[in-house]
């Protein structure tokens, strides 16, 4: 049986790569470089997000997300863009989401990389552009498959009172590296409504600063609606760049609701 | 709309209507969900390709054909004529068990992947669950109608996940019976779920609904149909699980709380609880055998052992893995380790399970770093 079921597997992906070559024997127009992804909506998104800049798929940039999303509230994903020199920012995105921006993340004094989770309404390249100095934007993605819904369902918050009264709550912790610098990860209290539940307007948090204890910016993520509820951010400070006691968390939502906090070592 | 990739599985339906009640999203009125349930969930990408062409056609034709040619090849029952082929196997006297593949829910199987059973009374049979659809219900009613005369007294849901109620319709409505947590489980989640299955095994479950018990059953120990029956009621994988036993054969019907040779899943279980059912479990006398809710039955305690290491590896990676400041990415890397190996779909349940078990981890973790809000 089992054996059986092995042969069926390979029988399938034996016939998916028939249909892929088939498939890929059309000449697919005016896209300069091919999209890895093979997603018929790359060209869309170079359209929308980088105009007339310099974009290129780079395998530098790494993109981390299951293949299968167990759950399409929230998507785990990890973007790493460390094996690349200046990147200043990094823009996220969801080819096949109704809301396709995710966050850009302008690293400042943190390691170019990051993990979050983002809610998916159907299977969906996910993307991650790091724009390094040069004005180049480097491109690096991978599809995840989900029954999808995520964007359209009521995040649990927006029912409850009691979020209301936790609202903008922030808690996180720094851990040590074993490279001398640091990990902060971080949970802001916030429903991230995507305002296309029926009745519930978009609420979510525009603007989250990493600064440390004098207040000084060291990253800042601009996040947008697809980002899942109640965040949770990972970011990775090199030795050195965050102050000795105490890190800062700022920002607000689209209501002006401030975040404010301060993760103590 | 959309396809799942084949690592769908058991109760599948709870993770994403379930734990968070969302329920009536993944219809199964939604075009196009059945229709593509069991195909690769990777097709999507090449649906969306601008202009069909002959090409196209021609692939996707080829595609077809291979699907049905490797479904039928691949499973000893035919798809095309919907038979699960349930041959009730004799494990004791007048108990008979239907084992189920240690596979994910899928339309090769048609969601056959799961252990029933029954047992045969002087006055009556005593059902313990009643499989994944429709078809499955009206095939095991038929094949118990093989093995004995008497009537179906008492059809019994172990636990509310759908691969164990969704044969219900097939069976007296006055005999169906549960935990109260279980018919609670099935009231709220039984329709996502429901929808959920029509998408992972398509055509199979034609004309299933869901069927709620009314009976609620008691623990403790009775004669039911002439027979010498305790019930359980524990819980841990889902918050009512019921445990059968037999006392005339020891023949204990574990449910879901032991998995053999299949990794356990977890959509909404409850660790602690669960390996404290597990220590109760242990602690039964004169057992012969038992009956897991998926995988082979034993004579030994072999799935307890396999059951409880599984959970224990999980909750200490899981915790461990928040504690050291990981993300759920790096989490999902982590490797199975080589004792697992004998377990079918150790990968994907370990997948599924950091979904649903991470984020209370993490928050615990996170909740006990120095923070200060405002």
């Amino acid at each position: 049986m089992r054996f059986r079921s092995f042969s069926l597997r390979c029988l399938v992906v034996l016939a998916a790569t028939f249909a892929v070559v088939a498939v890929d024997a059309q000449p697919l127009i005016g896209i300069g470089e091919r999209d890895p992804l093979e997603s018929s909506r790359w060209r869309d998104m170079q359209r929308q997000f980088f105009r007339d800049a310099q974009v290129v798929f780079d395998p530098r940039v790494r993109v981390s997300a299951p293949a299968v999303a167990e759950d399409p509230l929230a998507v785990p994903v990890a973007v790493d863009a460390s094996a690349l020199p200046e990147v200043e920012e990094i823009l996220v995105f969801a080819d096949f989401n109704p809301i396709l921006k995710v966050l850009s993340f302008h690293p400042g004094a943190a390691r170019p990389n990051l993990g979050f989770r983002i809610k998916l309404q159907q299977s969906s390249p996910v993307r991650a552009a790091a724009r390094t100095r040069d004005g180049v934007w480097r491109v690096g993605g991978t599809w995840v498959n989900t029954t999808g819904g995520g964007c359209t369902l009521p995040s649990t918050g927006s029912g409850s009172p009691e979020w209301q009264e936790r609202l903008n709550e922030v808690s996180g912790r720094i851990w040590p590296r074993v490279d001398g610098g640091e990990r902060v990860r971080l949970m802001v209290i916030h429903p991230m409504d995507t305002g296309l539940a029926p009745g519930i307007p978009a609420f979510y948090i525009e603007d989250l600063v990493l600064a440390d204890g004098a207040g000084n910016e060291l990253a800042r993520v601009e996040s947008f609606e697809p980002v899942s509820e109640n965040p949770v951010f990972t970011f990775d400070l090199p030795p050195g760049a965050g102050s000795a006691d105490a890190l800062r968390v700022g920002g607000r939502d689209n209501n002006g609701n401030p975040i404010d906090g301060r993760v103590t070592r | 709309m959309i396809c799942r990739a084949p690592t769908c599985d058991e109760a599948q339906g709870a993770t994403h209507a379930g734990t968070n009640g969302r329920a009536n999203v993944w219809r199964r009125s939604t075009p196009g969900r059945a229709t593509h349930a069991g195909t690769n969930g990777h097709l999507s990408g090449f649906r969306r390709l601008p202009r069909p062409s002959p090409h196209r056609h021609a692939a996707a034709l080829l595609l077809a054909v291979l699907i049905v040619a490797c479904t039928l090849l691949g499973r000893p029952v035919h798809a095309s004529q919907f038979d699960y082929g349930l041959e009730p196997r004799r494990i004791a006297e007048g108990v008979y068990v239907l084992i189920g593949a240690t596979e994910d829910f899928s339309f090769a199987n048609g969601g056959d992947i799961v252990n029933t059973g029954f047992i045969v009374g002087a006055t009556g049979v005593i059902v313990i669950d009643t499989g994944p659809s429709r078809r499955y219900g009206e095939q095991m009613l038929a094949a118990i109608a093989r093995v004995t005369e008497q009537p179906v007294v008492l059809t019994l849901n172990t636990h509310h996940h759908p691969d164990h109620f969704l044969g219900n319709q097939a069976f007296p409505p006055e005999t169906l019976a549960a935990l109260p947590g279980t018919i609670r489980g099935i009231e709220t989640e039984g329709e996502a779920f429901s929808a959920n299955m029509y998408r992972l095994n398509g055509d199979w479950m034609r004309g299933t609904e869901v069927f709620v018990p009314r009976q609620r059953v008691e623990p403790g120990r009775r004669t039911i149909a002439g027979r010498d029956i305790e019930l359980l009621a524990l819980g841990g994988h889902t918050d009512a699980d019921l445990v059968v036993i037999d006392h005339a054969t020891g023949t204990v019907f574990a449910s879901d709380l032991l998995f053999h040779g299949r990794a356990p899943t977890t959509p909404h279980a409850d660790i602690p609880r669960w390996l404290d059912s597990l220590d109760r479990l242990e602690s039964l006398k004169n057992v012969q055998r038992w009956v897991p809710g998926h995988g082979e039955l034993t004579e030994d305690t072999a799935p307890i052992a396999q059951t409880r290491a599984w959970l224990e590896w999980l909750t200490a990676t899981i915790r461990d893995g928040a504690e050291a400041g990981l993300d759920m990415p790096e989490l999902l890397a982590t490797p199975i380790p080589e004792r697992f190996f004998e377990l079918e779909l150790a990968e994907s349940e370990f997948r599924r399970s950091v979904v649903h078990l991470f984020p209370a981890a993490e928050q615990a973790a996170l909740a006990a770093g120095g923070v200060r809000s405002r």
